[in-house]
């Protein structure tokens, strides 16, 4: 009788779980005395999947004791080959790849890389869609930052701010979805202007959601400022100067932390943002809880430029006139025939960029993104580089890590708010 | 390299945008010239660019960061010209088939400057920046990944994106191609 | 339990397990690219997994019962995710999220393997790019469905996973039918 039932369970075992065991058994003979002093260093891998949540990110730490000697990170867990594609897609389908980049804020990659088309192409974009792009983008540099609180709130262990930080972030996406069609890479900023127009009643519900970013970042002040525990987790930790974030070309709040108030839509001002009134913010100490002041002040800093985004928005064209770069209206592809053979060249075969090449950066939530655009006279680029701010912060974590003990490393990951997508790409 | 203290008076300065073409922008790229015989300036789009031989790629970086303050070099990066339709070709430069790419940044002085070296196919190599810019590491490495260009000099030049075990180069124009035949699930025969 | 023979008492066990099963799936974190974003707001308060019982993504996969591949996999992340999966304990379900996940979604190139189900078996299919918190849950709601009801944890021997698609709901509902290819065309 159990013969049958041990058959047929030895039948129904599948291997799925089970693990070669890798090395052979050794007999230890445990003798109570002390262990040997072991003087050797540990090497541990955290990663490519584990809770903190930033994405596929493998950190490997050389450990003695609790310190951490040194830190590596391994990346292109999220490779995908993105420049690669983008020299198969033309330039009014490219907003649709370099979105992907850095996912947490889709608008500014597709800002930098409809700029760098525009200065190849030497057009320039009407005034509505240079304040509509502004609005958006820092719509979404508040978006981005406080998924960082929530993100950030949440590996330092205060749990509660990642329900938190997605309640106003929700209501910026709903607000964004209004705009562009979508939450997240919205393929909105394109080549020419925007992709439409803003809708009807867009106003009141910009500005309870401004309202709504404004009680929630006074909230999360509140709660986390001047928290003792947070304070004793963050302070000091993860400290980095000035001259080796510039060594290590660290932009954004990584080298606004370290004293150097360095912002590219003040020192060169794209769009109309030296239009707009807006501070620089900047901290002097180059540790984690400086960093989480200056994303946290950086929001609202973004709702002040949007509020007078609302008011200055001038009237005019989203989008340039010039047929052979953004399509026609849709009425009047039923009336005319060059309407309708502009649309269909656009959609089939892009536009033609003259044999050029430029770099153009701004001002990303995470630091300086820039499009290093090569074009050869076709519909498709030659070579398509982003340069993402995170694949260069990412080198500041072995720098901030040195010497710090292995609990804080969470924190200092953390704090350099990689978005794998940009460094992979 | 500037302390803290001049690169903060620096930037109060009112900043100027981008695209302001005067003679003031290729202040940084005439002083390369100068000192560097046979680096050819070109204006791309109000953009200053220097394009230098592959003798002097380090030196100019040495340069730029002793004496021009720039304090960042913020991006290394290749460009495969193999199968361009029309190619933008500046007097006094010889195309090769790559194109090593760097972009400097001077705080201080808040200007920047394009330097491109040609590099030939049969000898992929070029001297690495990361000894004087640390924070061009990864990027040598990923256009080592990506392109097969060699950086002398650089410490761990290995594959950053790639697997460890990837063969070839795949943004070379001649090793992948951009698309993959779709292929759907029930019907195996790609298209 | 499906080594049991069945009658009638086994089977009102039976249905209390998948009952049971149904209302505790516990999620493990393989959020990779985009789609992780918006895994994580509908584990918000917004749209709330929680009253699913599936607010806790467990890091260890041993503990988990549900792997949502949320993003893109790239070449090198593929054994990672093979690994991963392998350590999890029956019953097990996978659900790709996004069209990455589902078929390689727009990048088709060297680098993404197109489609997860060419590396684990998949049981739900979520399109989009990335799919809503609605979408999300559609699918997710759809599995439990099948749990309960369907013979899903019968599969065991085929390798494949249940395979269904579930259609988006984000935002407006839209009322075009998708186009189906049939093999003799």
């Amino acid at each position: 009788m159990s013969s049958v039932r041990d058959e047929q369970r030895l039948e129904g075992q599948t291997d799925e779980g089970a693990q070669v065991l890798q090395r052979e058994t050794r007999e230890i003979v445990m003798t109570g005395g002390l262990w040997p002093d072991d003087s050797d260093t540990t090497i541990i891998n955290m990663g490519p999947q584990h809770p903190s949540t930033h994405g596929v990110l493998r950190v490997m730490l050389e450990l003695e004791g609790e310190t951490v000697l040194r830190l590596k990170p391994v990346i292109g867990y999220l490779h995908t080959g993105m420049e690669k594609t983008a020299e198969e897609l033309t330039y009014v389908q490219g907003a649709t790849n370099v979105t992907r980049m850095d996912y947490a804020s889709p608008l500014s990659n597709e800002l930098v890389f409809s700029l760098a088309v525009e200065r190849l192409l030497d057009i320039e974009v009407p005034p509505r869609a240079v304040w509509i792009r502004m609005m958006l983008v820092e719509l979404n540099r508040a978006a981005s930052h406080l998924l960082f609180q929530a993100t950030n709130g949440m590996d330092i262990g205060a749990l509660s701010m990642m329900i938190y930080g997605w309640r106003e972030r929700e209501m910026t996406l709903r607000l964004l979805e209004m705009f562009t069609g979508l939450r997240m890479n919205n393929n909105f900023i394109r080549p020419g202007g925007v992709a439409a127009d803003l809708p009807d009643g867009w106003e009141e519900e910009t500005l309870s959601t401004l309202d709504a970013i404004e009680r929630g970042t006074r909230d999360y002040a509140e709660v986390l400022t001047e928290n003792p525990i947070w304070m004793e987790r963050l302070v000091g930790v993860g400290v980095i100067t000035t001259e080796q974030a510039l060594a290590l070309s660290a932009s954004g709040p990584i080298l606004r932390s370290t004293g150097f108030p360095w912002d590219l839509r003040k020192a060169q001002p794209y769009l109309a943002y030296d239009e707009v009134d807006f501070d620089v913010v900047y901290t002097s100490n180059g540790d984690c809880y400086d960093r989480y002041l200056i994303r946290l002040n950086e929001i609202l800093e973004s709702v002040k430029i949007v509020r007078q985004c609302i008011e200055r928005m001038p009237a005019g064209d989203y989008r340039i006139q010039d047929r052979k770069v953004t399509p026609p209206p849709r009425a009047r592809i039923d009336e005319s025939m060059e309407a309708l053979i502009h649309h269909f060249k656009l959609f089939t075969e892009g536009f033609k960029v003259p044999p050029g090449e430029t770099y153009v950066a701004i001002e990303s939530p995470r630091g300086e993104i820039g499009c290093y655009l090569v074009s050869d006279g076709t519909g498709k680029p030659v070579r398509l580089h982003i340069r993402g701010p995170s694949f260069y912060n990412l080198q500041t974590t072995a720098a901030m890590a040195e010497g710090t003990l292995v609990a804080d490393t969470v924190a200092i990951i953390s704090s350099v708010d990689p978005i794998l997508g940009e460094v992979d790409r | 390299m500037p302390d803290a203290d001049d690169a903060r008076e620096g930037i109060h300065e009112p900043g100027r945008a981008e695209g302001a073409s005067d003679a003031a922008m290729s202040e940084l790229a005439a002083a390369v010239v100068a000192k560097f015989p046979g680096a050819v300036f070109h204006e791309s789009h109000g953009q200053p660019v220097v394009y230098v031989d592959r003798a002097s790629w380090h030196d100019v970086a040495v340069h730029l960061r002793d004496v021009e303050q720039c304090t960042s070099c913020l991006d290394v990066t290749v460009v495969d010209h193999l199968s361009d339709a029309g190619r933008l070709v500046v007097d006094g430069v010889a195309p090769e088939r790559f194109e090593v790419v760097a972009n400097y940044l001077s705080h201080a002085r808040n200007r920047r400057l394009r330097v491109i070296c040609e590099v030939p196919e049969h000898e992929p190599a070029i001297s690495s920046l990361s000894d004087v810019y640390p924070g061009t590491n990864f990027a040598e490495r990923e256009a080592y990944d990506l392109f097969g260009i060699t950086f002398e000099g650089h410490s761990d030049l290995t594959r950053i994106l790639m697997p460890d075990d990837w063969v070839g180069h795949p943004l070379r124009k001649d090793d992948h191609p951009s698309r993959v035949p779709v292929t759907f699930k029930e019907d195996p025969t790609p298209r | 339990m499906e080594q049991i023979p069945h009658n009638i008492l086994t089977g009102r066990l039976e249905d209390l397990v998948k009952w049971a099963r149904r209302h505790s799936v516990w999620p493990a974190t393989f959020g990779l690219a985009c789609c992780a974003l918006e895994m994580m707001a509908a584990g918000g308060a917004h749209y709330d997994l929680a009253r699913y019982g599936m607010e806790v993504f467990r890091a260890s996969p041993r503990q988990a019962d549900l792997m949502i591949v949320a993003g893109r996999v790239s070449q090198k992340m593929a054994p990672v995710l093979r690994q991963v999966y392998d350590q999890m304990v029956e019953p097990k379900w996978v659900i790709s999220m996004g069209v990455c996940a589902s078929s390689g979604g727009m990048f088709n190139n060297y680098a993404i393997v197109q489609g997860v189900d060419q590396v684990v078996p998949v049981d739900v299919y979520v399109p989009g790019c990335p799919p809503g918190p609605e979408t999300l849950m559609h699918g997710i709601l759809m599995l439990h469905d099948e749990i309960h009801h369907g013979e899903i944890m019968k599969r065991r021997g085929s390798d494949r996973g249940a395979r269904i698609h579930v259609e988006q709901r984000d935002g407006t509902p839209s009322n075009v039918q998708p186009v189906t290819l049939s093999r003799s065309a």
